[in-house]
């Protein structure tokens, strides 16, 4: 059956709705919230501090170390706590998507950690979660050539779409999801993962149509980020 | 700071200013932290902020309580709130936390577990309330136990079709609850007492002692932590503060 | 601003943001050169000094420089130097030598200086890695600290609470009569006769790091100063 009109009404190049706050946690040297439709992302940043075991201490420059997880009850079925092996594996694509854009050379010895956690999940979450941490690390005060923006595209049934929801996702045609994430500022793509079946021609098509998606993403990153300084100004 | 935190409790002040019964301000409890969850919610207390969420399952009922539900409480002290915290499995302290949480919650009645037996020994609801701490400005003891009870207020059972639980898909029917169980932890810095530390409070207490008190003003659990002892006379006082000190807090959940 | 800026004086702005173009400028502080841009390596507020183009730090971690003063604990003392907790990954050395105004003789026992506990006001003379930071604590206004409430706030505000010639903090110095000292490192260790009014020094600074950048802010906490302190 084709996939004419989408679930929730959107065209098919168009995001979620989208929200970011910066500055969410005293506590933590940077931190951030990024929600798109009713998917919720939260993440802190520590650092730069030691790092730890010690033998991970590198002379060249600091260590990016992130966590991704799911709470237990932002999914239907609840989630154990603890790291499962999608939750461990997310972590690390989570890292190589943001290590491109940071500057850690001035770091030896020393260490980076990004937290993210998914307070609720409605799809797109690693997507999520990394929009939250780019910008909670600019927030700590890293040094960073760019933001990272991240979203998820796909195929629905037979359409190319942008930020598949948890619907689309189980749509009973099937869906592909191929999450990305890239420094709009110079075209670089530091996520690229995939499931599903598509084209070559389909690929280049749906992540175009990401990349498209990805600068309109990064207003909404940028915008949070100018808004926690400047309301300290007010 | 233990020697000025000392220093000012000795003067009958507190550093921030505060009575030694009274807590933070404001204490804020908001709810539907996850459309996903049965039941959620998230409390601040000052900068102190934690949410926890309420997930429901069916099982086959314990022997010992063929005709009552289940309760599980989890928690997870996350990296996200503290350099302090560090990920990996539950450590002492946090699995203490899950427990004082527990046992305010079980033993003052406040769910009516009969009510969520299904068919006696056979199908029982299990609630599984999980606490994630947000932000550490000290104790989160009080903010732990404040979220999970209002997440379990904010809970519905979600629907039931052929004794298998549709996710995803919430009844009207809220969670059968007697009353609030509110927890309140005494820190003794030095000879004082004072209830809800902040952080720089809780980094000087020798001791504390949570105090989970009902609706009637009964105490159903405490713990006493840390490695200083307590009289006999400090402990009657705390319990007292704590009673006080939970009231105005019961308002905030309405 | 001038033609080839693209932001404005005091502008907040993120990396990744395109500051200037053509070569007439240079990257400094919180900037980077790609092509004929500068462009901004962290967020932080626009500011051109002369030809340099730089970030001003709004936010992040405290990172030890040399001749910062830091507020800090001692942790350890061996027979020839003491470890300072300053809030970095690290603790920060003080070897003898640096340790007193007085002669310290070779066989002195170090812990009648300073002992594991102690709260320091010093200086930082050597952060050339981030494992080797040395300070000294015989410079001047360096010493060990009496009884007194420690604060922190973001590093990132301590000049504002310091003020053009330490113009913020003798204002709130002298409405609240507290002894009071900022360390760069974000420590701010305040001791007056009367509690209340180190509570009340201790919200004004509180106050400056929240509103930070706002125009008139000396104005505002003159008034908040006059308000509390009657």
């Amino acid at each position: 059956m084709p996939y004419d009109k989408r679930f929730d009404g959107r065209k098919f190049e168009e995001v979620r709705e989208m929200e970011g706050k910066v500055g969410i946690i005293p506590r933590a040297d940077g931190s951030a919230m990024f929600r798109t439709g009713k998917t919720i992302a939260i993440a802190a940043v520590y650092g730069p501090r030691k790092v730890l075991p010690a033998f991970m201490q590198n002379p060249k420059g600091g260590v990016l170390k992130c966590v991704y997880d799911l709470l237990s009850f932002s999914v239907t079925e609840r989630k154990r706590p603890g790291p499962s092996r999608r939750s461990t594996e997310i972590s690390k694509v989570t890292a190589d998507s943001l290590a491109p854009v940071l500057d850690l050379t001035k770091f030896s010895y020393l260490g980076v950690d990004v937290y993210v956690y998914i307070t609720q999940a409605d799809a797109g979450t690693r997507a999520a979660g990394i929009n939250a941490a780019a910008m909670a690390l600019a927030d700590a005060g890293m040094p960073m050539k760019d933001l990272i923006t991240s979203i998820a595209v796909g195929k629905v049934s037979d359409k190319i779409v942008v930020d598949l929801d948890k619907d689309e996702e189980d749509h009973e045609d099937g869906a592909t999801d191929l999450p990305m994430a890239m420094s709009t500022r110079t075209g670089e793509i530091t996520l690229l993962q995939m499931d599903g079946n598509m084209t070559q021609k389909e690929i280049k098509e749906a992540v175009e149509m990401g990349m498209k998606a990805c600068i309109e993403i990064k207003k909404v990153q940028v915008e949070a980020l100018k808004a926690k300084y400047t309301e300290a100004g007010k | 700071m233990k020697k000025y935190i000392e220093a000012v409790l000795l003067n009958g002040e507190r550093i921030d200013g505060r009575k030694f019964e009274e807590f933070r301000k404001p204490v804020e409890v908001s709810y539907d932290v996850s459309n996903k969850a049965e039941g959620s919610a998230r409390v601040k207390i000052g900068k102190t902020e934690v949410i926890a969420g309420v997930k429901m399952d069916v099982g086959t009922p314990y022997p010992d309580s063929a005709d009552r539900g289940n309760l599980m409480m989890g928690a997870e002290r996350l990296p996200v709130s503290s350099p302090e915290f560090l990920p990996g499995p539950p450590n002492a302290e946090t699995i203490e936390l899950a427990r004082i949480v527990d046992r305010g919650i079980r033993e003052s009645g406040m769910i009516d577990l009969k009510k969520l037996c299904i068919r006696e020994g056979e199908l029982v609801w299990n609630i599984i309330v999980d606490i994630y701490t947000i932000n550490d400005d000290g104790n989160l003891i009080d903010a732990s136990a404040l979220a999970a009870v209002a997440a379990l207020k904010n809970a519905v059972l979600p629907e039931l079709v052929n004794d298998r639980v549709q996710w995803g898909k919430f009844t009207k029917t809220k969670v059968p609850l007697n009353f609030e169980a509110i927890n309140a932890t005494v820190y003794k810095i030095g000879k004082e007492l004072v209830i809800d530390a902040n952080r720089d409070e809780e980094a000087a207490a020798d001791a504390r002692l949570s105090v989970s008190v009902s609706e009637t003003g009964s105490v159903h659990a405490m713990q006493k932590g840390g490695r200083i002892g307590m009289s006999i006379d400090e402990i009657d006082k705390a319990i007292g503060m704590a009673i006080e000190a939970v009231k105005p807090l019961r308002e905030v959940l309405k | 601003m001038t033609k080839d800026m693209l932001v404005k004086e005091r502008d907040v702005v993120v990396p990744g943001e395109e500051l200037a173009t053509g070569m007439d400028y240079l990257p400094s502080e919180g900037a980077f050169r790609d092509g004929d841009k500068i462009l901004a390596s962290r967020v932080g507020l626009f500011n051109l000094d002369g030809r340099l183009v730089k970030v001003i730090p709004l936010g992040g971690k405290y990172i030890p420089k040399k001749n910062d003063t830091i507020i800090g604990t001692i942790t350890d003392v061996s027979h020839n130097s003491w470890r300072i907790d300053i809030g970095w990954a690290f603790d920060v050395v003080v070897f003898m030598r640096e340790g007193s105004r007085e002669f310290i003789p070779n066989d002195a026992d170090l812990k009648k200086y300073y002992a594991p506990g102690d709260m320091v006001v010093a200086k930082i003379i050597k952060a050339d890695s981030p494992r080797m930071t040395d300070a000294s604590l015989k410079m001047p206004g360096c010493r060990k600290l009496g009884i007194g409430k420690v604060i922190e706030i973001q590093s990132s505000r301590v000049p504002r609470i310091i003020g053009k010639q330490g113009s913020m903090i003798s204002m709130i110095k002298e409405s609240t009569n507290c002894n009071i000292i900022v360390g760069q490192n974000g420590k701010v260790w305040i001791s007056g006769e009367d509690h209340k009014m180190e509570r009340i020094a201790e919200a004004a600074i509180k106050k400056i790091e929240a509103e930070a950048h706002s125009s008139g802010l000396t104005e505002k906490i003159s008034e908040f100063l006059k308000k509390e302190c009657k």
